[in-house]
């Protein structure tokens, strides 16, 4: 059994004006789709990695995942417990301990007046648990110092704060890691020790990392099974190789000659056309139709549903 | 060989501070030939965009340049006061920044902030400053220039309004274009855009572009020569296609080395050890021997090497052996 199951997640916000406002103007609700109609399955101790451009709903996946956002409609199922609707709590409670989540801005999400020690304790401490050693134990894990431990987050830089940031991710030994965007905010040399660590821990703890990102080369490098998303959609999910070698979707054909590469010295390829829409209005039947070169009338009238293409799935009616 | 547009010499940025002074760059060279792209590469802290700043005479006090020359056009300009460095920023040179919000007015419509600078810079009437403002718009891609002139900068997507800043910092057609960090804050596929437009300006025009990035694959795909940069000081200047595919200098190795690349697979990353020092505890020697794989004493003891303009690639005692440097 996957340790992960999404089914047909949807999620909704309400961006409307005051209903003053709208009374006045008479303007009608405004709902934004952040995640439409997703379902996928990560498998234990493999890396799940979710790529898309920005408001493509991958944040909003990840967030739903540990609970700190509900779904509008469809579930989230961690070890066939789903979060949103399981009324045993202490089922709750057994699964919510065997999530952690890693966040993007090492600055934002260690709190600055705490100690690196009580940091990294917090997430044993809140459930009673014995913490004594245990943030000198992790920090030498993540490749700190224990003495470390005394010293408040401004004293380290980047890097080191987002080692910090893991070390507590894995003080209540979780088995499955949500990481938002966990290198985005790291140069290139301490990106690679990063990536480097969590490979190495995820290999020593038998850890499941749902990886998000909208770099392709290092979700390329981490990942086991990637999930494209556009528009809150999933429009292909496939193993690495398949996914670089023999893209399906349009959308993921023009990502892949869209991303810089370091061999392509003076590459003129035409670039892309258009942006992604307002998802507010998204455009009907399949949402990349605008911009897609193959579009008939067909996409502009059905959305596409995701199925098998020999080892992918993809959401496009021409896809073979 | 012509004139440079953009000549740098030496270029040293100073900030005094309470407990000494910190050296941001330091013993820069380089030059910029009309429609060439240098990339100018490194990490946070290398001091990439305090160059690009002291060329355009933007440092904040206390920072100043207190060695070396910059020439545009052969025109010495880092002495300037501060009313001729202002006629000349915008006329001579643009800039493009990182956030596109934050370097357009809010408040004003885009056609009002193009018409202001031309205004400012050339000697033309009000009717043909809109005139060429929607034409400008029209340049960088924007659909129906006509209308969105009379625009606000917040009805515009990220990718639009660096679209409007790349307008504004061409309308005044400035023989050097400086953009910093210019795709950080895009998406890929705007990314790939605005690389495309500003390749195309600048062949099309001849302008001269300092494009600074962190992103090898950016440089790769856009600059014609590249410069490496760490902690302050250059440390490889070279051909693109040269420096990236047999970097002579140990820190470019490791730099390409720890990019994910397809090609390698899911092999482990190569890895820096440490990370850059801080200003105010620069090493002696070679400010990368404490990282370096090959440091030997020399390193420890002696001022690296500094590359002098067109001899030597990498200011490094011991370059890396390649069998051909093409």
């Amino acid at each position: 059994m996957s340790l992960v199951s999404i089914r047909s997640l949807t999620r909704i916000f309400d961006v409307s004006k005051p209903w003053l406002n709208r009374l006045i103007e008479r303007k009608p609700k405004a709902l934004l789709t952040a995640v439409s109609d997703v379902s996928f399955e990560i498998e234990e101790k493999t890396v799940y990695a979710l790529v898309g451009e920005s408001g493509s709903g991958k944040s909003t996946i990840g967030k739903m995942l540990v609970g700190l956002l509900g779904p509008s409609s469809g579930a989230v199922e961690i070890r066939g417990v789903d979060l949103a609707r399981e009324t045993d709590a202490q089922k709750v409670d057994d699964v919510r301990a065997d999530i952690q989540m890693i966040f993007q801005d090492p600055f934002a999400s260690l709190n600055p007046r705490w100690r690196v020690r009580d940091i990294i304790a917090e997430p044993v401490a809140a459930r009673g648990g014995e913490t004594g050693g245990l943030a000198e134990k992790l920090l030498e894990q993540v490749g700190l110092s224990a003495r470390d431990a005394g010293k408040f987050p401004h004293e380290f830089s980047g890097g080191q704060r987002q080692r910090i940031c893991i070390a507590r991710a894995l003080a209540s030994e979780p088995k499955l890691i949500v990481c938002d965007e966990p290198t985005s905010a790291l140069d290139v040399s301490v990106q690679a020790q990063v990536l480097n660590l969590m490979s190495d821990l995820k290999d020593e703890f038998g850890l499941t990392y749902l990886f998000i990102s909208h770099d392709l080369t290092v979700v390329q490098h981490m990942a086991d099974r990637i999930g494209v998303l556009y528009l809150g959609r999933l429009v292909e999910e496939a193993s690495p190789d398949a996914l670089f070698d023999d893209p399906k979707h349009p959308y993921t054909q023009m990502l892949l000659a869209a991303a810089p590469q370091l061999g392509a010295f003076g590459r003129d390829v035409p670039p892309p056309t258009g942006e992604i829409p307002d998802p507010i209005n998204p455009p009907p039947g399949c949402a990349y139709n605008p911009r897609c070169p193959l579009a008939t009338d067909l996409c502009r009238t059905e959305r596409p549903e995701l199925r098998e293409v020999r080892d992918a799935r993809v959401a496009c009616h021409f896809a073979e | 060989m012509t004139t440079p547009i953009l000549s740098i010499r030496d270029l040293t940025v100073d900030i005094p501070t309470r407990h000494g002074i910190l050296r941001p760059v330091s013993g820069v060279s380089y030059d910029i030939a009309a429609g060439e792209i240098l990339g100018v590469v490194g990490e946070s802290g290398a001091g990439k965009s305090m160059a690009g700043n002291a060329v355009i005479g933007l440092l904040n006090p206390p920072a100043h340049i207190s060695a070396g020359e910059i020439h545009l056009n052969g025109k010495r300009i880092d002495h300037l006061q501060r009313d001729q460095m202002r006629r000349l920023r915008g006329k001579e040179i643009g800039m493009v920044f990182q956030d596109p919000l934050t370097s357009l007015n809010p408040l004003l419509k885009i056609g009002d902030q193009l018409t202001e600078t031309m205004l400012a810079h050339l000697d033309i009437t009000a009717q043909e400053a809109r005139k060429r403002a929607i034409a400008a718009l029209e340049e960088v891609g924007i659909p129906g220039a006509a209308e969105r002139v009379d625009s606000y900068p917040h009805e515009f997507s990220g990718g639009m309004r660096q679209r409007v800043v790349i307008a504004l910092a061409l309308c005044a057609e400035p023989s050097l274009v400086i953009a910093d960090e210019p795709t950080t804050a895009l998406d890929v596929s705007v990314q790939a855009q605005i690389i495309a437009l500003l390749k195309k300006l600048c062949r099309e025009r001849g302008t001269a572009v300092m494009l600074i990035t962190h992103d090898m694959g950016v440089i790769a795909e856009a600059a014609d020569r590249v410069a490496v940069m760490y902690a302050g000081k250059l440390v490889e200047l070279g051909p693109v296609r040269d420096v990236l595919t047999t970097p002579l200098h140990p820190y470019t190795d490791g730099l390409m080395g720890s990019t994910p690349l397809a090609s390698r697979g899911k092999d482990r990353l190569h890895q820096i050890p440490g990370a850059m020092p801080r200003l105010d505890a620069l090493p002696q020697g070679c400010a990368f021997h404490p990282r370096c794989p090959k440091a030997q004493d020399q390193c420890r003891h002696d001022p690296a090497p500094r590359i002098e303009d067109g001899a030597g690639r990498a200011a490094c005692f011991f370059p890396l052996a390649r069998e051909e440097v093409a």
